[in-house]
């Protein structure tokens, strides 16, 4: 792992926690693409029997996939990092024209102790991306935060239908390092 | 370039909604959709008038839900080359209930008819078949999307792709409407979903 001394947790629990509001909210499909930070989450969705995990070539199919999952009576989520928001944005007018629950839950990048300068564009406007496509975003910068925060974004994704993004910081996460 | 034995496209979309029983139907961005639209309005049709290169995902998703009906997606060769990732994603999954259709003019007939990949190097069976869906062929006659057409209905053997050179013929618009939360909302309504 590359998770930093001062990592808030080095071995996390709050993806079980994620993991039994998607269960509670009866969530069906989780597409994603690979992300250290979405590791612990990948691999109790692909361990469950009422989830399937689809992992993606490019983020941007996940959001077409919750379209057609919705057409055919499934909930979903979809997991990805802060830079596949960026290959979203033309497939996010998929939501208001087709009005169907969206929920993304997103690992943040290019903030907090980042050491990779080619993370910070996409991470530092992902927030603003978001928002400008028409999602709403929460955020879980700690452990303690994040089952009330996934409550509150499942709960107004699936029963509102307002399309939420949980930015999931950097700093819940642990900042990853490679340097020497 | 006119070139010989190309299929007649409404030819093609009508034939494989002929007998259409449950399938569910997505059009592509573009012709396809108008084509499918064409060929009879219905219930079960998810026709695209954005999000390009979305139409096979959109598939794979009502498969994935929907395991007992047969899901066809019907588009173009433009819309198709812009989500070649999705083909990857579908041979992993192997939905057997889902059936993919390119109409492939070579031409990205929306914009004017710019020449696209299929017309000089891009193969989108050989894409399909070694992204793992084995049931890939390229179609030239009618009798083929006949056969198509009807196995399309099994879901227990999919999925499958076939990709069908047609003519370039510029041919009437028959525009379905425009609005996706009506088109998304019935399709759901058919399946017997009620409204949140």
């Amino acid at each position: 792992m590359h998770a930093r001394a001062d990592a808030a947790d080095t071995a996390p629990n709050w993806p079980d926690d994620i993991f039994a509001t998607l269960q509670r909210f009866d969530v069906r499909q989780v597409p994603y693409v690979p992300d250290a930070g979405h590791s612990k989450l990948v691999q109790r969705v692909l361990g469950s029997t009422t989830m399937r995990g689809i992992p993606l070539t490019t983020e941007e199919e996940g959001v077409a996939l919750l379209a057609g999952a919705w057409a055919g009576g499934q909930r979903g989520v979809l997991l990805m990092q802060s830079s596949g928001v960026g290959n979203c944005i033309n497939m996010l007018s998929l939501i208001p024209i087709l009005r169907f629950p969206f929920l993304t839950l997103v690992t943040m990048r290019g903030e907090w102790g980042e050491f990779n300068p080619w993370q910070v564009p996409m991470g530092s406007t992902t927030q603003r991306v978001v928002e400008l496509s028409g999602v709403q975003v929460l955020r879980a910068s700690n452990a303690a935060e994040v089952p009330a925060v996934m409550e509150a974004a499942a709960a107004q994704a699936y029963n509102a239908l307002t399309p939420t993004a949980v930015l999931l910081s950097q700093r819940l996460i642990g900042a990853k390092v490679f340097t020497k | 370039m006119s070139k010989a034995n190309l299929l007649d496209r409404r030819q093609v979309v009508a034939t494989l909604l002929a007998n259409r029983k449950d399938v569910i139907a997505i059009g592509g961005l573009g012709a396809s959709t108008n084509d499918m639209c064409a060929a009879g309005d219905h219930a079960r049709n998810f026709y695209l008038w954005g999000g390009m290169g979305g139409a096979a995902m959109i598939g794979l998703g009502l498969a994935l839900a929907q395991p007992k009906l047969p899901v066809l997606v019907i588009t173009g060769d433009g819309e198709m080359l812009m989500g070649m990732g999705s083909l990857a994603t579908i041979g992993l999954q192997k939905p057997a209930n889902l059936s993919i259709v390119v109409l492939d003019n070579e031409a990205y007939g929306e914009t004017g008819g710019q020449t696209s990949h299929t017309s000089a190097a891009a193969d989108l069976v050989g894409v399909a078949r070694a992204c793992g869906i084995k049931d890939s062929r390229a179609v030239t006659t009618m009798a083929e999307v006949e056969a198509f057409a009807k196995a399309v209905h099994d879901v227990s053997a999919g999925p499958r792709f076939v990709n069908v050179k047609i003519d370039n013929a510029n041919l009437e618009r028959i525009l379905p409407t425009r609005d996706g939360t009506y088109i998304l909302n019935r399709i759901r309504g058919d399946l017997g979903f009620q409204p949140i």
